[in-house]
């Protein structure tokens, strides 16, 4: 068991927080979970905004050092990559998310930099028709 | 096209999917562009719009709408011999769009020509960015796992596959290139609306 600084990127907003990992499995308390995903526990179970999951039913998702972080990804259908041995994990879009997104045709926005490192976003350009192009060097 | 179509309240914005400036550097110099030309190591681009190949054009209105969803298109026929595609259609159909407003497709049309992500490609975009954030860390064996993880969930995906290349020392014009191309072309050459038309059937 090791007890520590753990570092998770929530579709890449990234938190430092502190946590145990055993045998792979990786368990956050509960303000640490509340600091990188922003769920919070409650008398409904564990809530985030005005969405909670009872948690009489999922009890095997905590122990006395928090919550299964692998198991709560699962429990929101979100992906996560993890790497325990290196302390950090990414939770991605959940495929349904993503897709009920793309389905209402509003494009992303984003803020990239150019070669000066100024920032641009797409939002700049409302009022324009707009030609995104993805390319690269490979 | 840029130049010809600026003053009908249009714009190109270009996004590398390089893993620095400094790999786009040359192309960008060569083309001094007036429009924004930016860098996506992150692939944050890709990840927003469900991409998987390059070039990949997407052409949003004056709303914000997406009018014409993702599908690969060159600008030029240098590169035709070797993916078959013919630039002038999607040039001249842009040109219809931005100079008259006529657009083939409305929102239903659309909406059925998008591919949306399975579970398993969003897991490898996942992968992904981690494999990129332990890169950036200096962590190069721990990276590696996870560009490995995230090209076996999704394996036309070739802003992973081949996007990673660079990135991990291996030659995106070599010979782990054409494996994947092989690949590719034994599962029938898929494109954006040929998997498109299959996920909304399942």
């Amino acid at each position: 068991m090791r007890r520590g600084s753990f570092t998770i990127l929530d579709n890449g907003a990234e938190s430092q927080v502190d946590a145990v990992v055993r045998q792979d499995t990786v368990w956050l308390s509960f303000n640490a979970l509340k600091t990188a995903l922003g769920w919070e526990r409650k008398p409904e179970g564990l809530c985030q905004g005005d969405m909670c999951i009872p948690l009489e039913d999922e009890q095997d998702l905590l122990s006395d050092d928090g919550v299964d972080l692998a198991g709560l990804a699962e429990l929101l259908t979100r992906p996560l990559a993890l790497d325990p041995e290196e302390r950090v994990a990414y939770l991605g879009e959940a495929a349904r998310d993503q897709s009920a997104q793309l389905m209402s045709l509003r494009a992303p926005d984003f803020s990239l930099p150019d070669l000066d490192g100024k920032l641009h976003s797409l939002s700049d350009q409302r009022g324009r028709k707009v030609l995104l192009v993805a390319y690269a060097s490979w | 096209m840029y130049e010809e179509l600026k003053d009908f309240g249009f714009t190109v914005i270009t996004v590398a999917l390089d893993r620095s400036a400094e790999d786009a550097r040359p192309y960008i110099e060569k083309a001094k562009p007036q429009h924004p030309s930016l860098i996506d190591s992150e692939h944050r681009v890709a990840h927003l719009y469900g991409m998987i190949n390059i070039s990949t054009v997407v052409w949003i209105d004056e709303e914000g709408s997406i009018v014409r969803p993702n599908a690969i298109e060159y600008g030029s026929d240098i590169f035709k011999e070797f993916h078959g595609l013919e630039s002038a259609p999607h040039l001249n159909a842009l040109r219809a769009w931005v100079k008259e407003g006529k657009l083939t497709d409305g929102p239903e049309r659309v909406r059925a020509k998008l591919m949306l992500p399975s579970a398993d490609e969003q897991l490898a975009r996942a992968e992904f960015a981690l494999a990129w954030h332990l890169h950036q860390a200096g962590k190069t064996e721990a990276a590696e796992r996870h560009f490995e993880r995230a090209g076996e969930l999704s394996p036309f995906d070739w802003t992973i596959r081949r996007g990673s290349m660079p990135i991990r020392g291996m030659n995106p014009m070599g010979p782990d290139f054409f494996e994947i191309y092989k690949e590719w072309e034994a599962a029938g050459k898929p494109t954006y609306l040929t998997r498109a038309v299959e996920n909304q059937r399942t």
